[in-house]
Protein backbone atom coordinates (compact mmCIF):
# COMPACT_ATOMS: atom_id res chain seq x y z
CA UNK A 1 0.00 0.00 0.00
CA UNK A 2 1.36 3.44 -0.83
CA UNK A 3 2.59 5.21 2.25
CA UNK A 4 1.10 8.40 3.64
CA UNK A 5 3.72 11.07 4.17
CA UNK A 6 3.63 14.42 5.91
CA UNK A 7 4.67 16.91 3.27
CA UNK A 8 4.34 20.62 2.54
CA UNK A 9 1.85 21.57 -0.15
CA UNK A 10 4.59 23.14 -2.26
CA UNK A 11 6.60 19.93 -2.03
CA UNK A 12 3.58 17.78 -2.91
CA UNK A 13 3.39 19.78 -6.15
CA UNK A 14 7.11 19.13 -6.66
CA UNK A 15 6.68 15.38 -6.18
CA UNK A 16 3.76 15.41 -8.63
CA UNK A 17 5.91 17.14 -11.25
CA UNK A 18 8.54 14.41 -11.02
CA UNK A 19 6.03 11.55 -10.94
CA UNK A 20 4.11 12.99 -13.91
CA UNK A 21 7.25 12.43 -15.94
CA UNK A 22 8.08 16.12 -16.31
CA UNK A 23 11.84 16.65 -16.51
CA UNK A 24 11.97 20.37 -17.25
CA UNK A 25 11.42 22.91 -14.49
CA UNK A 26 12.22 26.59 -14.88
CA UNK A 27 11.70 28.88 -11.91
CA UNK A 28 12.52 32.08 -10.16
CA UNK A 29 12.22 32.46 -6.38
CA UNK A 30 9.27 34.17 -4.73
CA UNK A 31 7.47 33.61 -1.42
CA UNK A 32 5.26 31.66 -0.67
CA UNK A 33 6.21 29.05 -3.30
CA UNK A 34 9.95 28.80 -2.63
CA UNK A 35 9.79 25.28 -1.21
CA UNK A 36 8.68 24.13 -4.68
CA UNK A 37 11.65 25.73 -6.44
CA UNK A 38 13.87 24.34 -3.70
CA UNK A 39 12.41 20.85 -4.07
CA UNK A 40 12.93 20.97 -7.82
CA UNK A 41 16.54 22.10 -7.44
CA UNK A 42 17.24 18.95 -5.43
CA UNK A 43 15.05 16.28 -6.99
CA UNK A 44 14.89 17.28 -10.66
CA UNK A 45 18.61 16.67 -11.25
CA UNK A 46 18.30 13.43 -9.24
CA UNK A 47 15.56 12.33 -11.63
CA UNK A 48 17.80 13.14 -14.57
CA UNK A 49 15.86 16.27 -15.40
CA UNK A 50 16.64 19.93 -15.94
CA UNK A 51 16.34 22.53 -13.18
CA UNK A 52 17.07 26.09 -14.13
CA UNK A 53 16.77 29.09 -11.87
CA UNK A 54 16.18 31.60 -14.64
CA UNK A 55 17.27 35.23 -14.55
CA UNK A 56 13.64 36.33 -14.26
CA UNK A 57 10.07 35.10 -14.35
CA UNK A 58 9.81 36.19 -17.97
CA UNK A 59 12.83 34.11 -18.91
CA UNK A 60 11.41 31.11 -17.05
CA UNK A 61 8.06 31.12 -18.89
CA UNK A 62 9.84 31.46 -22.22
CA UNK A 63 12.07 28.50 -21.35
CA UNK A 64 8.84 26.57 -20.73
CA UNK A 65 7.60 27.71 -24.15
CA UNK A 66 10.79 26.45 -25.77
CA UNK A 67 10.99 23.10 -23.96
CA UNK A 68 7.30 22.38 -24.44
CA UNK A 69 7.60 23.36 -28.10
CA UNK A 70 10.24 20.64 -28.41
CA UNK A 71 7.67 18.18 -27.08
CA UNK A 72 8.84 17.96 -23.46
CA UNK A 73 6.62 18.21 -20.41
CA UNK A 74 7.64 21.56 -18.92
CA UNK A 75 6.55 23.68 -15.98
CA UNK A 76 7.20 26.92 -14.18
CA UNK A 77 5.92 28.11 -10.83
CA UNK A 78 5.61 31.44 -9.13
CA UNK A 79 3.35 33.54 -6.95
CA UNK A 80 1.04 36.38 -7.91
CA UNK A 81 3.42 39.25 -8.91
CA UNK A 82 5.63 36.72 -10.70
CA UNK A 83 2.63 35.28 -12.53
CA UNK A 84 1.79 38.79 -13.77
CA UNK A 85 5.25 38.96 -15.33
CA UNK A 86 4.65 35.66 -17.11
CA UNK A 87 1.45 36.75 -18.83
CA UNK A 88 3.03 37.63 -22.17
CA UNK A 89 4.58 34.16 -22.37
CA UNK A 90 1.31 32.54 -21.31
CA UNK A 91 -0.52 34.28 -24.16
CA UNK A 92 2.18 33.18 -26.64
CA UNK A 93 1.96 29.59 -25.41
CA UNK A 94 -1.82 29.68 -25.84
CA UNK A 95 -1.48 31.15 -29.33
CA UNK A 96 1.12 28.61 -30.36
CA UNK A 97 -0.93 25.74 -28.85
CA UNK A 98 1.95 24.40 -26.83
CA UNK A 99 1.05 22.21 -23.83
CA UNK A 100 2.51 23.64 -20.62
CA UNK A 101 1.81 23.86 -16.89
CA UNK A 102 2.11 26.92 -14.65
CA UNK A 103 1.68 26.86 -10.86
CA UNK A 104 0.48 29.97 -9.03
CA UNK A 105 0.77 29.80 -5.24
CA UNK A 106 -1.25 32.95 -4.73
CA UNK A 107 -0.38 35.72 -2.32
CA UNK A 108 -2.33 38.91 -1.79
CA UNK A 109 -2.22 41.93 -4.07
CA UNK A 110 -2.40 44.25 -5.86
CA UNK A 111 1.15 45.29 -6.69
CA UNK A 112 3.90 43.59 -4.76
CA UNK A 113 1.19 43.20 -2.11
CA UNK A 114 2.04 40.86 0.73
CA UNK A 115 3.20 37.30 1.17
CA UNK A 116 0.14 36.00 3.00
CA UNK A 117 -2.47 33.82 1.25
CA UNK A 118 -4.91 35.34 -1.22
CA UNK A 119 -7.31 34.38 -4.01
CA UNK A 120 -7.26 37.68 -5.82
CA UNK A 121 -5.76 36.30 -9.05
CA UNK A 122 -9.02 34.65 -10.10
CA UNK A 123 -9.80 37.24 -12.78
CA UNK A 124 -6.26 37.05 -14.12
CA UNK A 125 -6.32 33.27 -14.31
CA UNK A 126 -9.77 32.66 -15.79
CA UNK A 127 -10.54 35.83 -17.74
CA UNK A 128 -7.34 36.21 -19.69
CA UNK A 129 -4.39 37.76 -17.90
CA UNK A 130 -2.51 38.09 -21.14
CA UNK A 131 -3.81 39.53 -24.40
CA UNK A 132 -5.95 37.81 -26.99
CA UNK A 133 -8.88 35.41 -27.09
CA UNK A 134 -7.51 32.48 -25.18
CA UNK A 135 -8.31 30.30 -22.18
CA UNK A 136 -6.22 28.36 -19.72
CA UNK A 137 -7.59 25.37 -17.87
CA UNK A 138 -7.40 26.44 -14.22
CA UNK A 139 -7.34 23.79 -11.47
CA UNK A 140 -7.98 24.74 -7.84
CA UNK A 141 -6.83 22.10 -5.34
CA UNK A 142 -7.91 22.43 -1.70
CA UNK A 143 -5.61 20.02 0.13
CA UNK A 144 -2.24 18.33 -0.11
CA UNK A 145 -3.64 15.26 -1.86
CA UNK A 146 -5.26 17.40 -4.54
CA UNK A 147 -2.17 19.56 -4.95
CA UNK A 148 -0.46 16.33 -5.89
CA UNK A 149 -3.19 14.74 -8.00
CA UNK A 150 -4.28 17.86 -9.85
CA UNK A 151 -0.69 18.75 -10.74
CA UNK A 152 -0.32 15.31 -12.35
CA UNK A 153 -3.66 15.85 -14.08
CA UNK A 154 -2.54 19.29 -15.28
CA UNK A 155 0.16 17.69 -17.45
CA UNK A 156 -2.30 15.18 -18.88
CA UNK A 157 -4.84 17.88 -19.74
CA UNK A 158 -2.16 20.10 -21.26
CA UNK A 159 -1.01 17.28 -23.53
CA UNK A 160 -4.54 16.18 -24.38
CA UNK A 161 -5.67 19.61 -25.58
CA UNK A 162 -2.37 21.40 -26.30
CA UNK A 163 -3.29 24.16 -23.87
CA UNK A 164 -1.70 25.79 -20.86
CA UNK A 165 -3.00 24.48 -17.56
CA UNK A 166 -2.65 26.55 -14.42
CA UNK A 167 -2.65 25.05 -10.93
CA UNK A 168 -3.97 27.70 -8.53
CA UNK A 169 -3.02 27.18 -4.91
CA UNK A 170 -2.50 29.82 -2.23
CA UNK A 171 0.11 30.63 0.37
CA UNK A 172 -1.58 28.62 3.10
CA UNK A 173 -1.99 25.47 0.99
CA UNK A 174 1.60 25.82 -0.18
CA UNK A 175 3.06 26.31 3.28
CA UNK A 176 1.01 23.82 5.25
CA UNK A 177 1.91 20.17 5.74
CA UNK A 178 -0.67 17.45 5.40
CA UNK A 179 -0.79 13.69 4.98
CA UNK A 180 -0.48 12.90 1.28
CA UNK A 181 -0.53 9.50 -0.38
CA UNK A 182 1.61 9.14 -3.48
CA UNK A 183 0.91 6.46 -6.02
CA UNK A 184 3.77 4.06 -6.62
CA UNK A 185 3.80 5.02 -10.25
CA UNK A 186 1.93 7.57 -12.31
CA UNK A 187 1.13 6.59 -15.86
CA UNK A 188 1.23 9.78 -17.89
CA UNK A 189 -1.30 10.32 -20.63
CA UNK A 190 0.54 9.14 -23.73
CA UNK A 191 0.18 11.20 -26.83
CA UNK A 192 2.22 11.58 -29.97
CA UNK A 193 3.45 15.08 -30.57
CA UNK A 194 4.03 15.13 -34.35
CA UNK A 195 3.85 18.94 -34.24
CA UNK A 196 6.86 19.26 -31.88
CA UNK A 197 10.09 20.81 -33.09
CA UNK A 198 12.25 17.80 -32.44
CA UNK A 199 14.38 18.01 -35.57
CA UNK A 200 13.12 16.76 -38.92
CA UNK A 201 16.32 14.90 -39.79
CA UNK A 202 15.44 16.05 -43.33
CA UNK A 203 12.97 13.15 -43.36
CA UNK A 204 9.76 15.08 -42.91
CA UNK A 205 8.37 18.55 -43.45
CA UNK A 206 9.77 21.02 -40.93
CA UNK A 207 7.59 21.81 -37.95
CA UNK A 208 7.07 25.44 -37.15
CA UNK A 209 5.77 26.81 -33.84
CA UNK A 210 4.53 30.35 -33.81
CA UNK A 211 1.81 32.68 -32.60
CA UNK A 212 2.37 35.25 -35.37
CA UNK A 213 -0.10 35.27 -38.24
CA UNK A 214 0.01 38.45 -40.32
CA UNK A 215 -2.73 37.25 -42.66
CA UNK A 216 -6.11 37.98 -40.99
CA UNK A 217 -7.82 34.92 -42.47
CA UNK A 218 -5.07 32.66 -41.20
CA UNK A 219 -5.24 34.18 -37.73
CA UNK A 220 -9.01 33.99 -37.67
CA UNK A 221 -8.79 30.29 -38.60
CA UNK A 222 -6.47 29.79 -35.60
CA UNK A 223 -8.95 31.60 -33.36
CA UNK A 224 -11.87 29.52 -34.63
CA UNK A 225 -9.89 26.36 -33.95
CA UNK A 226 -8.99 27.57 -30.44
CA UNK A 227 -12.60 28.43 -29.63
CA UNK A 228 -13.78 25.02 -30.81
CA UNK A 229 -11.20 23.41 -28.56
CA UNK A 230 -12.30 25.56 -25.58
CA UNK A 231 -15.92 24.53 -26.20
CA UNK A 232 -14.90 20.88 -26.06
CA UNK A 233 -12.99 21.47 -22.81
CA UNK A 234 -16.03 23.23 -21.33
CA UNK A 235 -18.08 20.16 -22.23
CA UNK A 236 -15.63 17.49 -21.07
CA UNK A 237 -13.45 18.72 -18.25
CA UNK A 238 -15.61 20.47 -15.64
CA UNK A 239 -14.82 19.36 -12.09
CA UNK A 240 -16.58 20.34 -8.88
CA UNK A 241 -17.61 18.94 -5.51
CA UNK A 242 -21.06 19.38 -4.02
CA UNK A 243 -21.70 18.84 -0.31
CA UNK A 244 -25.09 18.98 1.46
CA UNK A 245 -26.67 21.32 -1.10
CA UNK A 246 -30.08 19.64 -1.35
CA UNK A 247 -32.54 21.63 0.79
CA UNK A 248 -29.84 23.87 2.26
CA UNK A 249 -30.82 27.19 3.84
CA UNK A 250 -27.89 28.75 2.01
CA UNK A 251 -25.25 27.41 -0.37
CA UNK A 252 -21.70 28.72 -0.29
CA UNK A 253 -19.56 28.69 -3.42
CA UNK A 254 -15.90 28.59 -2.47
CA UNK A 255 -12.68 27.04 -3.75
CA UNK A 256 -9.28 26.22 -2.30
CA UNK A 257 -8.61 27.43 1.22
CA UNK A 258 -11.92 29.34 1.38
CA UNK A 259 -13.75 26.04 0.80
CA UNK A 260 -11.88 24.44 3.69
CA UNK A 261 -12.80 27.27 6.02
CA UNK A 262 -16.40 26.91 4.81
CA UNK A 263 -16.40 23.22 5.81
CA UNK A 264 -15.81 24.30 9.41
CA UNK A 265 -18.54 26.92 9.09
CA UNK A 266 -20.97 24.20 7.96
CA UNK A 267 -20.43 22.34 11.25
CA UNK A 268 -20.66 25.52 13.30
CA UNK A 269 -23.89 26.50 11.54
CA UNK A 270 -25.40 23.03 12.04
CA UNK A 271 -25.08 23.58 15.80
CA UNK A 272 -27.48 26.50 15.34
CA UNK A 273 -29.75 24.50 13.02
CA UNK A 274 -28.69 26.41 9.91
CA UNK A 275 -28.13 24.08 6.96
CA UNK A 276 -25.23 25.29 4.85
CA UNK A 277 -24.32 23.61 1.55
CA UNK A 278 -21.03 23.89 -0.30
CA UNK A 279 -20.37 23.95 -4.02
CA UNK A 280 -16.63 23.81 -4.57
CA UNK A 281 -15.41 24.44 -8.11
CA UNK A 282 -12.30 22.34 -8.76
CA UNK A 283 -11.92 23.68 -12.29
CA UNK A 284 -12.19 27.48 -12.14
CA UNK A 285 -12.08 27.39 -15.92
CA UNK A 286 -14.06 25.67 -17.26
CA UNK A 287 -16.34 27.04 -14.53
CA UNK A 288 -19.01 24.56 -13.34
CA UNK A 289 -21.76 26.86 -14.54
CA UNK A 290 -24.47 24.21 -14.93
CA UNK A 291 -23.88 22.92 -11.41
CA UNK A 292 -23.83 26.44 -9.96
CA UNK A 293 -26.87 27.42 -12.03
CA UNK A 294 -28.85 24.48 -10.67
CA UNK A 295 -28.18 25.60 -7.09
CA UNK A 296 -31.07 28.00 -7.58
CA UNK A 297 -33.39 24.95 -7.51
CA UNK A 298 -31.89 23.70 -4.26
CA UNK A 299 -31.80 26.75 -2.04
CA UNK A 300 -33.04 30.32 -1.72
CA UNK A 301 -29.75 32.09 -1.08
CA UNK A 302 -26.28 31.66 -2.56
CA UNK A 303 -23.07 33.24 -1.31
CA UNK A 304 -19.55 33.27 -2.67
CA UNK A 305 -16.77 33.23 -0.06
CA UNK A 306 -13.33 34.18 -1.29
CA UNK A 307 -10.00 35.56 -0.12
CA UNK A 308 -10.59 38.49 -2.45
CA UNK A 309 -12.78 41.54 -2.84
CA UNK A 310 -15.22 39.52 -4.95
CA UNK A 311 -14.04 37.88 -8.18
CA UNK A 312 -15.51 34.39 -8.61
CA UNK A 313 -18.83 35.82 -7.41
CA UNK A 314 -19.21 37.34 -10.90
CA UNK A 315 -19.20 33.88 -12.48
CA UNK A 316 -21.54 32.61 -9.79
CA UNK A 317 -23.98 35.44 -10.62
CA UNK A 318 -23.72 34.70 -14.35
CA UNK A 319 -24.49 31.04 -13.72
CA UNK A 320 -27.38 31.70 -11.32
CA UNK A 321 -28.64 34.30 -13.78
CA UNK A 322 -30.88 36.22 -11.40
CA UNK A 323 -32.92 33.20 -10.31
CA UNK A 324 -31.83 33.60 -6.68
CA UNK A 325 -29.93 36.32 -4.78
CA UNK A 326 -26.13 35.89 -4.82
CA UNK A 327 -24.15 37.46 -1.97
CA UNK A 328 -20.46 37.77 -1.32
CA UNK A 329 -18.15 37.65 1.66
CA UNK A 330 -14.39 37.95 1.53
CA UNK A 331 -11.30 39.29 3.24
CA UNK A 332 -8.24 40.80 1.59
CA UNK A 333 -4.70 41.78 2.40
CA UNK A 334 -3.76 38.30 3.56
CA UNK A 335 -6.32 38.27 6.36
CA UNK A 336 -8.40 35.13 6.46
CA UNK A 337 -12.10 35.16 7.29
CA UNK A 338 -12.77 33.43 10.60
CA UNK A 339 -15.50 30.81 10.86
CA UNK A 340 -17.55 33.07 13.15
CA UNK A 341 -17.28 35.99 10.72
CA UNK A 342 -18.65 33.88 7.89
CA UNK A 343 -21.39 32.46 10.08
CA UNK A 344 -22.42 35.97 11.17
CA UNK A 345 -22.57 37.01 7.52
CA UNK A 346 -24.69 33.95 6.71
CA UNK A 347 -27.14 34.90 9.48
CA UNK A 348 -27.26 38.52 8.31
CA UNK A 349 -27.95 37.48 4.72
CA UNK A 350 -30.58 34.90 5.70
CA UNK A 351 -32.39 37.47 7.82
CA UNK A 352 -32.45 39.85 4.89
CA UNK A 353 -33.46 37.36 2.19
CA UNK A 354 -35.72 34.86 3.97
CA UNK A 355 -38.88 36.52 5.21
CA UNK B 1 -11.41 12.66 18.09
CA UNK B 2 -10.38 16.08 16.86
CA UNK B 3 -7.64 18.13 18.51
CA UNK B 4 -6.68 21.62 17.43
CA UNK B 5 -3.35 22.67 18.89
CA UNK B 6 -1.45 25.95 18.65
CA UNK B 7 2.22 25.89 19.62
CA UNK B 8 3.77 29.33 20.05
CA UNK B 9 7.08 30.83 21.09
CA UNK B 10 10.30 32.17 19.61
CA UNK B 11 12.27 30.91 16.62
CA UNK B 12 14.88 28.35 17.64
CA UNK B 13 12.82 26.75 20.43
CA UNK B 14 11.74 23.89 18.20
CA UNK B 15 8.16 25.16 17.88
CA UNK B 16 7.73 24.10 14.24
CA UNK B 17 9.55 20.79 14.78
CA UNK B 18 7.33 19.98 17.76
CA UNK B 19 4.33 20.48 15.49
CA UNK B 20 5.82 18.13 12.93
CA UNK B 21 6.49 15.48 15.58
CA UNK B 22 2.82 15.66 16.60
CA UNK B 23 1.64 15.51 12.97
CA UNK B 24 3.89 12.57 12.02
CA UNK B 25 2.83 10.68 15.17
CA UNK B 26 -0.78 11.23 14.12
CA UNK B 27 -0.13 9.82 10.65
CA UNK B 28 1.65 6.81 12.14
CA UNK B 29 -1.52 6.05 14.08
CA UNK B 30 -3.64 6.35 10.94
CA UNK B 31 -5.11 9.77 11.70
CA UNK B 32 -5.46 12.82 9.51
CA UNK B 33 -3.39 15.87 10.28
CA UNK B 34 -2.52 19.37 9.15
CA UNK B 35 0.46 21.51 10.15
CA UNK B 36 0.39 25.19 9.32
CA UNK B 37 3.37 27.40 10.20
CA UNK B 38 3.53 31.12 10.70
CA UNK B 39 5.41 32.25 7.62
CA UNK B 40 4.38 35.86 7.16
CA UNK B 41 5.28 39.09 8.90
CA UNK B 42 4.76 37.40 12.29
CA UNK B 43 7.96 35.48 11.66
CA UNK B 44 10.03 38.61 11.23
CA UNK B 45 11.03 39.69 14.71
CA UNK B 46 11.55 36.19 15.95
CA UNK B 47 8.16 34.82 16.99
CA UNK B 48 7.16 31.42 15.69
CA UNK B 49 3.96 29.47 15.90
CA UNK B 50 2.25 26.59 14.21
CA UNK B 51 -1.29 25.28 14.03
CA UNK B 52 -1.59 21.50 14.24
CA UNK B 53 -4.81 19.56 13.82
CA UNK B 54 -5.15 15.85 14.51
CA UNK B 55 -8.44 14.21 13.60
CA UNK B 56 -10.13 10.91 12.86
CA UNK B 57 -12.22 12.69 10.25
CA UNK B 58 -11.67 15.03 7.33
CA UNK B 59 -9.96 18.28 8.34
CA UNK B 60 -11.46 21.56 7.16
CA UNK B 61 -9.45 24.72 7.58
CA UNK B 62 -5.83 24.23 8.68
CA UNK B 63 -6.03 27.59 10.41
CA UNK B 64 -7.22 27.35 13.99
CA UNK B 65 -9.50 30.03 15.39
CA UNK B 66 -10.12 28.41 18.79
CA UNK B 67 -7.58 25.81 19.93
CA UNK B 68 -8.29 22.91 22.26
CA UNK B 69 -4.70 23.11 23.41
CA UNK B 70 -2.28 26.04 23.49
CA UNK B 71 1.38 25.28 24.14
CA UNK B 72 3.15 28.48 25.16
CA UNK B 73 6.90 28.91 25.29
CA UNK B 74 7.01 32.71 25.76
CA UNK B 75 5.00 35.45 27.43
CA UNK B 76 4.08 37.20 24.14
CA UNK B 77 2.72 33.87 22.92
CA UNK B 78 0.27 33.55 25.80
CA UNK B 79 -0.71 37.22 25.48
CA UNK B 80 -1.56 36.66 21.84
CA UNK B 81 -3.46 33.35 21.96
CA UNK B 82 -4.83 32.86 25.47
CA UNK B 83 -8.23 34.43 24.90
CA UNK B 84 -8.91 32.16 21.90
CA UNK B 85 -8.53 28.88 23.79
CA UNK B 86 -11.81 26.95 24.00
CA UNK B 87 -13.51 26.87 27.39
CA UNK B 88 -13.19 23.09 27.29
CA UNK B 89 -9.51 23.39 26.36
CA UNK B 90 -6.32 24.01 28.28
CA UNK B 91 -2.95 25.74 28.13
CA UNK B 92 0.48 24.22 28.68
CA UNK B 93 2.74 27.10 29.70
CA UNK B 94 6.46 26.98 30.33
CA UNK B 95 6.90 28.03 33.95
CA UNK B 96 10.09 30.04 33.60
CA UNK B 97 9.59 31.50 30.12
CA UNK B 98 5.93 32.51 30.48
CA UNK B 99 6.30 33.50 34.11
CA UNK B 100 4.39 32.34 37.18
CA UNK B 101 2.50 35.62 37.66
CA UNK B 102 1.09 35.39 34.19
CA UNK B 103 0.19 31.73 34.66
CA UNK B 104 -1.56 32.40 37.99
CA UNK B 105 -3.63 35.24 36.51
CA UNK B 106 -4.92 33.12 33.59
CA UNK B 107 -8.66 32.53 33.52
CA UNK B 108 -8.27 29.34 31.46
CA UNK B 109 -7.39 25.86 32.61
CA UNK B 110 -3.61 26.10 32.63
CA UNK B 111 -0.72 23.81 33.51
CA UNK B 112 2.56 25.35 34.58
CA UNK B 113 5.29 23.12 33.17
CA UNK B 114 8.90 23.51 34.17
CA UNK B 115 10.07 22.41 30.75
CA UNK B 116 12.80 24.82 29.66
CA UNK B 117 14.69 24.63 32.94
CA UNK B 118 14.50 20.85 33.13
CA UNK B 119 15.61 20.63 29.50
CA UNK B 120 18.59 22.84 30.32
CA UNK B 121 19.53 20.48 33.13
CA UNK B 122 19.35 17.60 30.63
CA UNK B 123 21.84 19.39 28.44
CA UNK B 124 19.77 20.86 25.60
CA UNK B 125 16.89 23.33 25.44
CA UNK B 126 15.29 21.32 22.59
CA UNK B 127 14.14 18.69 25.11
CA UNK B 128 11.64 21.25 26.42
CA UNK B 129 9.28 20.58 23.52
CA UNK B 130 9.40 16.83 24.16
CA UNK B 131 8.48 17.48 27.81
CA UNK B 132 5.52 19.52 26.55
CA UNK B 133 4.45 16.76 24.14
CA UNK B 134 4.68 14.30 27.06
CA UNK B 135 2.27 16.42 29.07
CA UNK B 136 0.02 16.77 26.02
CA UNK B 137 -0.14 12.97 25.71
CA UNK B 138 -0.91 12.61 29.41
CA UNK B 139 -3.80 15.07 29.29
CA UNK B 140 -5.31 14.05 25.94
CA UNK B 141 -4.18 10.47 25.11
CA UNK B 142 -3.83 11.92 21.60
CA UNK B 143 -1.50 9.06 20.63
CA UNK B 144 0.71 6.44 22.25
CA UNK B 145 4.02 7.68 23.64
CA UNK B 146 5.92 4.96 21.76
CA UNK B 147 4.57 6.35 18.48
CA UNK B 148 6.53 9.53 19.16
CA UNK B 149 9.76 7.53 19.04
CA UNK B 150 8.97 6.33 15.53
CA UNK B 151 8.01 9.88 14.56
CA UNK B 152 11.31 11.23 15.85
CA UNK B 153 13.19 8.92 13.48
CA UNK B 154 11.22 10.42 10.60
CA UNK B 155 11.37 14.07 11.65
CA UNK B 156 14.92 14.41 12.96
CA UNK B 157 17.97 14.48 10.73
CA UNK B 158 19.99 11.22 10.92
CA UNK B 159 22.82 12.94 12.82
CA UNK B 160 20.35 13.70 15.62
CA UNK B 161 19.02 10.15 15.95
CA UNK B 162 21.54 9.39 18.70
CA UNK B 163 19.65 11.89 20.88
CA UNK B 164 16.32 10.08 20.56
CA UNK B 165 16.74 8.08 23.82
CA UNK B 166 17.14 11.40 25.64
CA UNK B 167 14.17 12.82 23.75
CA UNK B 168 12.10 9.88 24.97
CA UNK B 169 13.35 10.42 28.51
CA UNK B 170 12.17 14.03 28.25
CA UNK B 171 8.81 12.81 26.93
CA UNK B 172 8.49 10.44 29.90
CA UNK B 173 9.35 13.30 32.24
CA UNK B 174 6.56 15.39 30.71
CA UNK B 175 4.12 12.54 31.24
CA UNK B 176 4.93 12.58 34.94
CA UNK B 177 4.29 16.31 35.32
Amino acid sequence: MPKKVLIKGNEAIGEAIIRAGCRHYFGYPITPQNELTNYMSKYMPEAGGVFIQAESEIAAINMVYGAAGAGARAITSSSSPGISLKQEGISYIAGAEVPAVVVNVMRCGPGLGGIMPGQSDYFQAVKGGGHGDYRNIVLAPNNGQELYELTVKAFDLADKYRVLVMVMADGALGQMMENVEFKDKETPYKIDKPWATTGSGMKRKKNYITSVYINPDELEAVNIRLQAKYKEIEKEEVLFEETDCEGADIIICAYGLAARITRNVMKLAAEESIKVGLLRPITLWPFPKDAVGSLADKTDVIMSVELSAGQMVEDVRLAVNGKKPVHFYGRTGGNLPTQKEILNEIKRVLEKEVK
Amino acid sequence: MNYEIIIAGFGGQGILSAGRIISVSAILEGKNTTWFPSYGPEMRGGTANCHVIVSDGEIGSPIINNPDVLICMTKPAIDKFESYVKNTGFILADMSLVGEDKIKSSKKQIFSIDAAKKAGEMGHKAYAMLIMIGKLIKETKIFKPETVEKALYEVLKPELHRLIPDDMAALAMGMEM
